[in-house]
């Protein structure tokens, strides 16, 4: 845990100080902002208090954002070496992947902890289901915990930060859309698999106010899927 | 008050902060890696001993690397096992690693970190005690001489000055074990004198190898040598042993005058413990004069000087080259 720690310290940091961190937060903030408050079908548009509308653009603006944080994770410490000196540190892989997946987590919640104002802000407008809201958070905190772990999965395969990101949003784009479009188009059980592999049907059941041990098993599979994929993708350094 | 105060600091003085393991043998026994169908290591053994400098020598692709991460623990061998102060890579490496400080080729760094947040995460990394990783930090800027660098990015730095600062965090937790692999490439001469004299310093008390292909280096720092090739060991010996092996009869450069060079030439040949004589440049009257197994000429041939009444102006005994002994293994 110690190591955990001190890993996800260092690449917070590494985070903060490069200005990514900024941009991310900032261009988040704009996007959803904007969207939820100024253009389209936007939160006086819809005419409740609720911040469906903000979950719902900010799924789509993690969806995005989240690859260009994760990318460099693995891949750009393959390909300057630094991977063999963290490795040959008494850590293990699983350590170090937990590490990187809390800290940019721990980004995203910054980030969304910055868009309580809105919450407020919706608050003094009308009566709000404060339950719908916190599990609207969480459902975000979940999907994007999802994402991260994909994207992890994607920068340790390859050492090119720019193919790490393309397949993450490849891989994303499964969850996101596809397998709920297949859904729409297929009956049956074929149907309802696709269905309940669709990462939107869980987000928006969670950001309705459903918690659902269904849902949790779902998001916590896809995370675990994820890491224990980068994990064996590290150690086949070992067998090839 | 003030009395309670000393005697806690006599007592924290003399008590032992950590307890420390003096001895951490290396032992390679009988590891094979392979990548792919290539075997990179083939059936290596060898040991370390505690207060030794081992030189890894060997052609690019020997294997030297590969034999070092497993060490390390970076990769598993396929097959044989490898001990550290007796504990295993297989069964613990965790534990193996807390004992080793490793350097790796081209040394790798975080360029976007600070030199001591570097350094500060190294430490906590390795477990070092949070209270002491200050004073260590102190201390390895002040051997690596990292003073006039500490509070610039590693990307700032020359790549002299990245070198110290990846053998300082191969040195922070003050391992018993050292690996580095090829420490000097890219240090001017200045700098390579400076590491050397670091490394036989480090040497005296712990465990280390090295790896270079530059052959004076090894030569300069290490007790002893390890030549490897296609992942086989193919010389092992301190430098003396290694000429010694490779050289076998002594050969003289000579150069004689006073006298006709043919006649010179045949009581040369003439003396018993002489195998061989050639001429190098007849016209200044220069010989090789190659003795036989175990013999030495040198004396044979002053008292023939002296009896014909020539001088001898010139007389280099050749030895053998620690490149040619390299060659001479690893070619075939």
């Amino acid at each position: 845990m110690k190591q955990i720690w001190i890993i996800t310290k260092r690449e917070l940091r590494a985070i903060f100080d490069s200005l990514m961190a900024y941009i991310m937060i900032v261009a988040f903030l704009g996007f959803s902002g904007f969207f939820t408050w100024l253009y389209g079908g936007d939160i006086f548009y819809v005419g409740q208090a609720s911040l469906q509308t903000f979950f719902q653009i900010a799924y789509w603006t993690l969806f995005f954002f989240i690859p260009a944080l994760t990318m460099k994770q693995i891949a750009e410490e393959k390909k300057t070496g630094t991977l063999e000196i963290l490795l040959t540190k008494p850590v293990t892989d699983w350590q170090i992947l937990w590490g990187k997946f809390l800290a940019v987590l721990l980004l995203i919640v910054v980030a969304l902890a910055l868009t309580l104002p809105y919450y407020i802000t919706v608050w003094k407008l009308g009566p709000i289901d404060n339950g719908a809201v916190w599990s609207g958070y969480l459902g975000l905190i979940l999907m994007s915990s999802a994402y991260i772990s994909i994207g992890i999965f994607s920068s340790s395969i390859t050492n090119n930060q720019i193919v790490a990101f393309l397949l993450s949003l490849l891989i994303g784009i499964f969850f996101h859309i596809i397998f709920g479009a297949l859904a729409g188009s297929m009956t049956g059980t074929l149907g309802s698999v696709f269905n309940y592999l669709s990462l939107s049907t869980h987000f928006e059941s969670i950001s309705r106010g459903v918690i659902d041990s269904k849902d949790l098993i779902y998001f916590l599979s896809i995370i675990f899927l994820g890491l224990i994929g980068s994990e064996a993708i590290l150690a086949k350094r070992n067998t090839n | 008050m003030l009395k309670r105060k000393s005697a806690a600091f006599i007592f924290y003085k003399f008590v032992p902060r950590y307890q420390k393991m003096f001895y951490m043998d290396i032992v390679v026994d009988r590891v094979t890696k392979t990548y792919g169908i290539q075997k990179a290591v083939d059936d290596l053994s060898f040991s370390v001993k505690t207060g030794e400098v081992l030189g890894f020598l060997g052609p690019n692709g020997a294997g030297k690397s590969t034999t070092m991460k497993a060490i390390t623990c970076f990769l598993n061998p396929n097959e044989g096992d490898i001990k550290v102060g007796g504990v295993s890579i297989r069964e613990n490496p965790n534990e193996v690693k807390k004992h080793i400080g490793y350097l790796p080729e081209n040394n790798p760094l975080y360029l976007d970190m600070g030199v001591i947040d570097y350094l500060q995460f190294s430490a906590e990394l390795q477990g070092v005690h949070p209270g002491r990783i200050p004073e260590r930090i102190a201390e390895m800027v002040r051997i690596c001489g990292l003073k006039g660098e500490k509070h610039k990015k590693i990307r700032e730095l020359s790549k002299g000055y990245r070198q110290r600062v990846g053998l300082a965090q191969a040195l922070i937790h003050d391992p018993e074990v050292l690996i580095m692999d090829e420490p000097t490439t890219g240090l001017d001469p200045n700098q390579i004198v400076e590491i050397r004299e670091l490394i036989r310093k480090i040497g005296r008390e712990k465990t280390v190898i090295l790896s270079s292909h530059i052959l004076a280096e090894v030569e300069a720092t290490c007790d002893r040598i390890l030549i490897i090739s296609k992942g086989k060991i193919v010389a092992n010996g301190t430098p003396d042993q290694l000429r010694k092996q490779a050289q076998g009869n002594e050969v003289l450069n000579i150069r004689i005058e006073g006298g006709d060079r043919n006649q010179i030439f045949e009581t040369l040949q003439a003396i018993p413990s002489v195998a061989l004589v050639d001429f190098i440049n007849a016209e200044e009257n220069k010989f090789q004069v190659q003795s036989n197994v175990d013999g030495q000429s040198a004396r044979a041939i002053f008292d023939l000087c002296v009896k014909n009444n020539w001088y001898i102006s010139e007389l280099i005994p050749i030895e053998t080259k620690l490149e040619d002994i390299f060659r001479e293994v690893t070619m075939n």
